[in-house]
């Protein structure tokens, strides 16, 4: 098994070099005549608008902690699924019983409505003069 | 126990794989244009010739290459310089990281000893294989956020956020196969699919998990960015999602490590839920069809006939990523995490929960 290992620690070191290697090739070949117009991002050909370093949704940070949260259930539910016909019942009760924790969980933000993507569906207040 | 046997061994391993896998890369570029020419009742990519030699348009990928290694290749200005280029080797080196696991044909014996055809047989296969495919979240939200526009940012942050919503279904749809097959190590669930089901279907992993192929298709689907979830690149909304702003070299490595994901994937799926390279009832010494007929086969033969099933499930799952492309619509962003989070997540839990019961039923003699 050491010697599997290995070959996977040559290999990694082979793909970095390969990604690497090819960068570096590319770099020798390639042309090289920037012009301002050209070093700007890209806006639909406007004139760039500020920095586009700004404060996204919280929604994604959210379904990153769900993420994390149901990852970790995934990792800790491997090593269960391949020991589970030697241990039988008992595996079962206690694996089913760490799920429904974990989906009482779900659940909780299936309510708070953390799940869904569109928040409101309903129209914005009626403004004044209008019907 | 010759170390120089041992070394030869393995690069030859890894020779033959890089090359399967980087060759298939190739003529997917290739089948993806002509197929969805021929969907859409066009002819495609066909003029590229070399000496007045076309080929149906094989040479096109070729001229793409050399295309990209001499394009001009620059960094915006308000980009960090760092992480915009870090970003496509972190997309692309976990591309090529995957493929270590993958058992691409049956253990032959060369000079005495035994060889598995293999680049590594780890014992943590499928963890290894997740492990290093979820690095490749990292790449695309380093593309999105040092680009320092908008577009590749809203690409990058809606690319992660699929990405890791599939993630959590397509681990938890494989669970189901650890179970039935007892091991996490892929040369292991390979054999294990060899045996008969009921005595007459092959125990592959699709017949013993319906569901959970089902899930792992579409989880490998939205992993992947693939039509019907490639949302993170809806050019008409997002321009090209988190690679906008690359060109060049960089940009071909983006589309690199998405063609690796994709073959990759395609020779998961043969291994995990198809017998990877075993062939329908064909045993070491030759056919046994249900019904006591048995045809003998000489070795050599088995051999080839194994590693042609290996790769023509790949290919044909390769096949079925460009068909489905050119197919299904793409979803709305909140269906795809609706149906990531309250579809997938459940069912998945579903599908332990039943294979759980079936296998303790099995076992305590309810079959």
């Amino acid at each position: 098994m050491l010697t599997e290992f290995a070959t996977v620690l040559v290999f990694i070191v082979l793909g970095a070099v390969t990604v690497t290697l090819m960068l570096f090739v590319s770099r020798l070949l390639q042309p090289r005549n920037p012009t301002p117009v050209k070093l700007s991002t890209y806006e639909c050909g406007e004139v760039p608008f500020g920095s586009s370093w700004v404060q996204f949704n919280i929604r994604f940070y959210v379904i990153a902690l769900i993420f994390i949260i149901f990852d970790v259930e995934v990792a800790l539910l491997y090593p269960w699924a391949v020991v589970f016909q030697k241990l039988g019942l008992l595996a079962f009760v206690e694996a089913f019983i760490f799920i429904v924790i974990l989906l009482a969980g779900l659940a909780y933000l299936w309510k708070e409505g953390d799940l869904d993507w569109v928040r409101t569906m309903q129209e914005a207040p009626a403004r004044k003069g209008e019907k | 126990m010759n170390p120089l046997f041992d070394i030869a061994v393995s690069v030859a391993r890894i020779a033959v794989f890089f090359a399967f896998v980087f060759g298939l890369v190739v003529v997917m570029t290739w089948v993806e244009r002509k197929g969805a020419a021929y969907i859409q009742d066009r002819r495609g990519p066909n003029r590229a010739s070399i000496m007045g030699v076309t080929l149906f348009g094989m040479f096109h990928p070729l001229a793409d290459a050399l295309k990209f290694l001499f394009k001009e290749d620059f960094i915006p200005d308000g980009a960090h310089r760092l992480f915009y280029q870090l970003a496509p080797m972190f997309a692309l080196a976990p591309a090529i990281l995957t493929m270590a696991v993958v058992p691409f044909g049956p253990p032959v014996t060369i000079a005495g000893k035994q060889v598995a055809l293999h680049i590594a047989d780890l014992n943590v296969g499928i963890l290894y294989l997740f492990a290093v495919s979820g690095m490749a979240v990292y790449g695309i939200v380093l593309a999105g956020w040092s680009s320092n526009s908008k577009y590749p940012l809203l690409g990058g942050l809606r690319s992660s956020a699929q990405m890791i919503s599939y993630e959590v279904s397509m681990g938890l749809s494989v669970v189901g196969i650890l179970m039935v097959f007892q091991s996490v190590q892929l040369s292991a669930i390979v054999r294990g699919q060899g045996e008969l089901l009921f005595g007459i279907l092959p125990r592959w992993g699709v017949f013993v998990q319906p569901l959970g192929f089902i899930l792992f298709v579409t989880a490998l689907y939205a992993e992947a960015n693939r039509t019907p979830f490639d949302l993170p690149e809806g050019e008409s909304e997002l321009v090209a999602g988190y690679h906008t702003e690359y060109a060049s070299f960089k940009f071909s490595m983006f589309m690199m490590a998405e063609y690796i994901h994709l073959v990759v994937g395609a020779a998961v799926l043969a291994t995990l839920f198809f017998g990877g390279w075993q062939f329908p009832y064909l045993g070491d010494s030759g056919f046994a069809f249900p019904g006591g007929i048995s045809v003998a086969v000489p070795a050599w033969a088995v051999f080839l006939l194994r590693i042609g099933s290996f790769v023509g499930k790949t290919l044909f799952f390769c096949w079925l990523y460009v068909w489905v492309r050119w197919t299904i619509p793409r979803f709305r962003y909140d269906q795809v995490m609706r149906l990531g989070w309250k579809v997938m997540l459940p069912l998945a839990l579903a599908n332990i929960f039943v294979t759980g019961i079936v296998l303790l039923l099995i076992d305590r003699g309810g079959f």
